[in-house]
């Protein structure tokens, strides 16, 4: 680029127009507004929850109770009170699970004082700050307890009472807690509803389950347990949850982190946590001051537990088999023993991954309960022991059940059976869960649960057991089996069965997907092979779901142990029903099922003498499979999300409508300047930077006349030129072509053919080609371009076929001339129409405008060449620094009215001799220059005087006010040009 | 300003014989005097309607000769032949059914497809729909055609909508390029069998293929918002290449951000966080929350870089 354009460029990239500032501030305050909006609706439900204030307070106190029935003795209990904003209110009872103490359920008492609930939270006798020895919610100690608590709560002003003496009052807890519920809804009338979460109905089975029976199981419900007698010690968690009453950190107390549930988003690093800090662990972190339990472990077997409980587990953990009075004991301690007296509502939460506490034990609740009189709500969710606890929604859920029932309001849950289904692993490593719900618990109140029939097949098998019975298999490991789930490579790691020691029995491949809910059975055949060990034939079933690549899930880790005490010695079989774990698992189609029977597992208390079994299946009688149908909850649809979509969308909408109503007001006509192709007005256009390149300038253009726009470089010619064409906005006057002001994409714009400050063409394509796409993009008809004549002045001959990459400045310069003149525009305005053009083709320019503009039509040329303007224009206007210096038709301008220069060798003398001649004014000096208004004298006759004065004359002429003037301004302002 | 670039000789060399014929002049004269305009009651020319300007066949011929759209096409189509003949090289089993998606790339079509779209997602895809938009109009800056197009005059809305579109329909062809071609060679070279997930649920042909359309649909609305971003970018500089690599760059940003776990739930509000969410939809039962979280999270990004570069557009000095 020859010339320097600088100027403009550098002061207009962040231009802003200063006339339209006030349209320019309500516009801005429009966008702000909407993109608030905007981002009101979609934040709002993207954000799902924010941190509230918590609307409750707290009181902790201690409380006396008496160490036995009867007893002068005293314990001490450390309770918490939750109390809401508004009171009276109803109160919950909210006890902690084993190995934990008040602190572990704070979130969860929190959580419920807020739903307006007073809530009491307690430390359990021998755990945490409380004194006193665990006797495992027996009904004389820890059940008594929470009736002394619920005495507490009666005489309390902030809860609601029914009666004087019974208080409006809810229990749930989890595990240990949970328990608790039951026995004290069992034992006390004064409780009006319970949410007993993962808890056992028979700590006897619970701890030493037996899955095999002689006959088939009864019960229509979808996961009875077999509940056999003299069953085998669940060593691992038996050890763990003993270790939590000695006063060591355990992993049992708590269940970790929350549980999946429908529509988590599921991070992987917390997976890998696992259940851990929710326990024993918790009274360390909750207060530097605190002392560490007062009541030091006594005895040094037996912890802080009592005397029986520790000689009850002393009795089965040395040799993995119950005395009478150990399962009396348990019995005893189990809520079992109450759940015939349980009338209140009772909404039971059972863990799908538990191997502690299964699904077993809650249908032995519901049953129980059911039969008692009691309405029995069931929810299985993902979590359990193994699991994690209950997540936010299901806590909500369960918060909405003791609203329920105990205010009243809210819809009425009803009595439905919920259960998670998890599904397979998604690619993100979070497993997809959604919810199914059945109107009721099937085999409660009226039916049965649906079970498929699935044929196994697999040929009578011998196991063995070795010596020590080790290897044993691994089926997980207890409280670790989340993180093990979590994983595809771990879950392969942690179902291992040692050669030799298990019977296989295969289905085939599902045709489609079953949805296998409950525990399935399956009748067996066992023979000794060889001798009866003591204590009878002790077995490990399990039904693993084998994917179509032969991988092996376990369903929740879960397995049946067995012992058949009366194994036939002389090798003749015993038939058994085997209850399988309960379990929910979707088997796809295209996977199987797998029932293995083995020998040994590293959880339970394997006997340790060798074995042989010979097991096969009992022909006739299928694996039989629980199936509960339902309708998936949609809860987990992403209604927000669609919610907060459709706002966007519509905000956007809205700000486009808007948009195109404020562009509807805009076009404003002024008749009487219909035929006028351009008038300008105090056009000014000034930047922040202070640079004024357009400043007031005002002028007219008739029709029929080639206009030059003269001035050097900086003028604001092409700053002019720009605002005609609509690409920036002046920031004072206007700009009316043929009567319509000129703005943005005025539809008026289409009348004016323009060229300015170089050709714009897209490189990639041919000159023609660029021509024709122009064309088209002005949607105008095909024959008003009139192609062939503008592609012939522009004269390019075959090289119109080449790339425009290809061209000289000058090759473009004319196509871009003859793109400007595409469709005859009434207003061609060129810019420096002939810059890089060679002598030749400049006068062909001036040629082809002049004779464009006799056709009736007018062109404005800016050049900042005067010779150039003389010789194309007719009129022209003249603009320094962005001011307007002159105006008018060349010639006139050019010789201004009857002024003579003259240049001779004395200018005083000449001076003198013009002045005495009549007529003769304003003469005036410069340098070897004289000028004068000679005012109707001829320049002859006044040469003629100077001859006569004796001045000799070199030159005589019209005088060149404008050449002046603009020589003047192109030798100041001309530094950058060529 | 490209056309300052050749020398004074070179351009006379190519001047030889350009001139205007003397009765081309004629003829125009001709033309133009046996011609009258006519004007419309807005003041436009007959024949001149703003709806009818830059429509969008005619802006998807001038993009669609342009040699970079062409050579995106080209590579996204010659990509998965690459990826075949990376795993030809290499030493794949196809029979492998577990592990991760490239363990899995060559167990069948659809796995193959799910494989390209996985390796082509943080990067690729962002750069071809970032190019699309960033480059839309700052490239008519830079070659200075956008001052006349809009002396048409185009209306600056309609020029900023039109563009929009035509680089929405490239890049969802683009887009729909990958999968398709992935899905022919797979079919070939593969087989056309289930598709199977790491934990090694297996999927029918026929429901991968609609996975696979599904993803891609998502894929086209995750990305929506680097559509916008670079359409602000590419209203706001004159430098094509600035548009393109500053959206780039942000979506860069963006997932190292997001590589950082201490920042919590805050991920959720990074643009790139749910780019791979369609993977949910290689499963056999379907959660639609993280794609509608994302579907969320690209509507609105693209719907606020939207606005502001229509704001941007419609006040801003054309000055190239």
């Amino acid at each position: 680029m020859p010339r320097g354009r600088s100027q403009q460029t550098h002061h207009n990239v962040n231009a802003v127009p200063r006339t339209l500032e006030l349209r320019g501030r309500r516009g801005r305050l429009l966008t702000i507004f909407l993109v608030a909006a905007v981002l009101a609706t979609g934040g709002a439900v993207w954000l799902t929850s924010g941190d509230e204030p918590a609307r409750f307070h707290t009181q902790d106190a201690t409380i006396d109770v008496a160490a036995a029935p009867g007893s002068p003795e005293r314990v001490q209990l450390d309770v918490t009170l939750y109390l809401p904003e508004r009171t009276p209110a109803p109160a919950v009872l909210l006890p902690h699970g084993f190995g934990g103490d008040k602190t572990s359920v704070s979130r969860d008492a929190g959580e419920l004082a807020e739903r307006g609930f007073v809530v009491l939270t307690y430390s359990a006798r021998g755990f945490g700050h409380s004194t006193g020895q665990i006797s495992l919610n027996d009904p004389d100690y820890e059940v008594a307890d929470a009736a002394r608590l619920v005495d507490h709560l009666a005489s309390l002003p902030e809860v609601l009472m029914d009666s004087d003496g019974d208080p409006r009052v809810a229990v749930t807890g989890a595990s240990y807690g949970g328990a608790l519920a039951l026995m004290l809804a069992g034992t006390d009338r004064r409780i009006d509803a319970i949410a007993p979460v993962i808890t056992y109905n028979d700590l006897a089975q619970a701890l030493l389950p037996n899955a095999a029976t002689r006959d088939d199981v009864q019960a229509g419900t979808p996961s009875p347990g077999a509940f056999g007698d003299d069953g085998v010690l669940k060593r691992a968690w038996a050890g763990t949850l003993f270790a939590a009453g000695l006063g060591v950190p355990s992993t049992s107390g708590g269940t970790g982190p929350d549980a999946v549930e429908p529509g988590d988003e599921v991070d992987n690093d917390d997976v890998g946590t696992g259940p851990a800090s929710a326990g024993a662990s918790a009274p360390a972190a909750s207060g530097g001051a605190r002392q560490p339990p007062v009541a030091a472990p006594q005895s040094g077997t037996c912890g802080r537990f009592t005397q029986a409980v520790c000689a009850a587990y002393t009795d089965v953990a040395t040799d993995g088999r119950a005395s009478d009075r150990t399962v009396e004991l348990l019995r005893r301690l189990s809520p079992a023993s109450v759940t015939g007296d349980i009338t209140v509502p009772t909404l039971l939460v059972q863990g799908e991954n538990d191997t502690l506490f299964g699904l077993d034990q809650a249908d032995a609740n519901a049953r129980q309960i059911t039969e008692a009189g009691g309405t029995v709500s069931t929810i299985w969710y993902t979590g359990g022991h193994d699991g994690g606890g209950p997540g936010p929604q299901l806590r909500g859920k369960i918060a909405d059940f003791l609203s329920f029932h105990l205010t009243g309001e809210g819809e009425d849950p009803g009595t439905p059976f919920t259960y998670d289904v998890q599904g397979a692993l998604r690619a993100n490593g979070a497993p997809s869960v959604r919810s199914v719900q059945a109107a009721a618990y099937p085999g409660l109140t009226s039916g049965t649960t649906e079970r498929r029939a699935i044929e196994l097949a697999g040929d009578e098998q011998t196991v063995v057991r070795p010596p020590g019975g080790t290897p044993a298999a691994v089926s997980g490991i207890p409280g670790l089996n989340r993180v093990v789930a979590g994983s595809s490579r771990l879950s392969g790691l942690f179902s291992v069965d040692p050669p030799g020691q298990s019977a296989v029995f295969a289905s085939r491949p599902a045709g489609s997907q079953l949805l296998l809910a409950g525990a399935s059975t399956v009748r067996l055949r066992v023979s000794a092979d060889g001798p009866v060990p003591d204590g009878g034939a002790v077995l490990f079933a399990k039904l693993y779901d084998v994917s179509p690549d032969g991988s092996r899930t376990l369903p929740g880790s879960a397995i049946a142990p067995i012992r058949i005490p009366d194994l036939p010695a002389d090798g003749s079989p015993a038939e058994i029903t085997v209850t399988l774990p309960g379990v929910v698992r979707p088997i796809e189609a295209g996977h199987s099922l797998q029932l293995v029977v083995g020998t040994t597992d590293q959880a339970y208390a394997t006997p340790t003498e060798p074995a042989a079994f010979n097991i096969s299946l009992v022909e006739g009688s299928p694996l039989s499979v629980p199936v509960v149908p339902g309708n998936t909850v949609t809860s987990g649809w992403p209604v927000g999300q669609l919610l907060g979509i459709a706002g966007t969308l519509l905000a956007a909408a809205l700000v486009a409508v808007v948009a195109a109503l404020r562009r509807k007001r805009s076009h404003r006509v002024d008749p009487e300047l219909a035929e006028t192709p351009m008038v300008i007005e105090g056009l000014t256009k000034s930047y922040p930077g202070g640079l004024t390149a357009v400043d007031d300038l005002s002028f007219r253009v008739e029709p029929g006349q080639v206009l030059g726009l003269l001035g050097p470089n900086g003028a604001g010619k092409t700053t002019t030129l720009r605002m005609l064409m609509g690409l920036i906005t002046p920031t004072k006057g206007e700009i009316r072509v043929f009567g319509y002001r000129v703005t943005p994409g005025a539809p008026v714009l289409s009348r004016i053919g323009s060229f300015v400050e170089g050709s714009g063409f897209l490189p990639h394509l041919s000159g023609e080609a660029n021509l024709r796409l122009y064309w088209q993009a002005t949607g105008r008809p095909e024959e008003k371009a009139h192609f062939s004549e503008a592609l012939e002045i522009a004269g390019l001959g075959d090289a119109v076929h080449r790339r425009v990459r290809t061209y000289s400045q000058g090759m473009r310069q004319r196509l871009a001339i003859a793109q400007a003149m595409l469709g005859l525009p009434e207003l061609l305005v060129l810019d420096e129409p002939t810059n890089g053009l060679d002598p030749p083709q400049i006068h062909q320019m001036r040629e082809v405008l002049r004779r464009y503009a006799a056709t009736g039509r007018t062109v404005v040329v800016s050049s900042h060449l005067l010779a150039e303007v003389e010789q194309t224009c007719t009129h022209v206007v003249v603009m320094h620094r962005g001011r307007l210096v002159a105006s008018g038709e060349v010639h006139e301008i050019v010789a201004a009215g009857g002024e003579a220069t003259f240049r001779v060798d004395n200018p005083e003398a000449a001076a003198e001799a013009l002045r005495a001649v009549g007529g003769v004014s304003g003469v005036d000096i410069e340098g070897t220059l004289v000028h004068a208004d000679l005012d109707g004298l001829a320049r002859s006759e006044a040469v003629a005087a100077l001859v006569r004065a004796g001045v000799s004359v070199e030159q005589a002429g019209p005088r060149r006010r404008l050449e002046d003037a603009f020589l003047q301004l192109v030798g100041e302002g001309g530094e950058g040009s060529s | 300003m490209s056309k300052a670039s050749k020398p004074a000789e070179e351009n006379a060399r190519l001047d030889h014989g350009v001139h205007t014929d003397p009765a081309a002049l004629d003829e125009l004269t001709d033309a133009a005097s046996s011609e009258t305009t006519e004007v419309g009651a807005d003041g436009a020319v007959a024949g001149y309607r703003a709806s009818r300007t830059l429509r969008l066949g005619v802006e998807l011929r001038r993009q669609l000769r342009r040699r970079r759209t062409q050579l995106v096409l080209g590579f996204v189509a010659l990509l998965p032949f690459i990826l075949v003949v990376a795993f030809e090289i290499g030493d794949a089993n196809p029979n492998n059914r577990s592990g991760g998606f490239i363990d899995l790339a060559t167990a069948s079509a659809p796995n193959f497809v799910v494989l390209a779209m996985f390796v082509s997602g943080s990067f690729l895809l962002p750069m071809i729909v970032a190019l699309y938009f960033g480059d839309t109009i700052a490239s008519e800056s830079s070659w200075s055609s956008l001052k006349y197009l809009l002396a048409i005059p185009v209306p600056r809305h309609r020029l900023l909508r039109q563009k929009a579109i035509t680089s929405a329909l490239l890049s969802a062809l683009t887009l729909a390029v990958l999968p398709v071609v992935s899905l022919l060679v797979g079919v070939l070279w593969y087989g056309a069998g289930d598709a199977i997930s790491p934990t090694g649920d297996s999927i029918s042909f026929g429901q991968s293929v609609v996975a696979i359309l599904l993803g891609t649909v998502y894929i086209m609305i995750q990305l929506a918002w680097v559509a916008g971003l670079g359409l602000l970018l590419s209203v706001s500089t004159e430098a094509p290449l600035g548009a393109v690599g500053g959206a780039v760059l942000v979506s860069i940003l963006s997932q190292i951000l997001d590589q950082i776990t201490a920042l919590g739930d805050l991920r959720d509000f990074l643009p790139t966080h749910f780019s791979f969410a369609w993977m949910d939809l290689i499963a056999t039962d379907i959660d639609w929350t993280e794609m509608a979280s994302g579907a969320l999270s690209a509507a609105l990004y693209a719907t606020i870089f939207g606005l502001l570069a229509a704001r941007r557009f419609a006040t801003k000095d054309i000055t190239s």
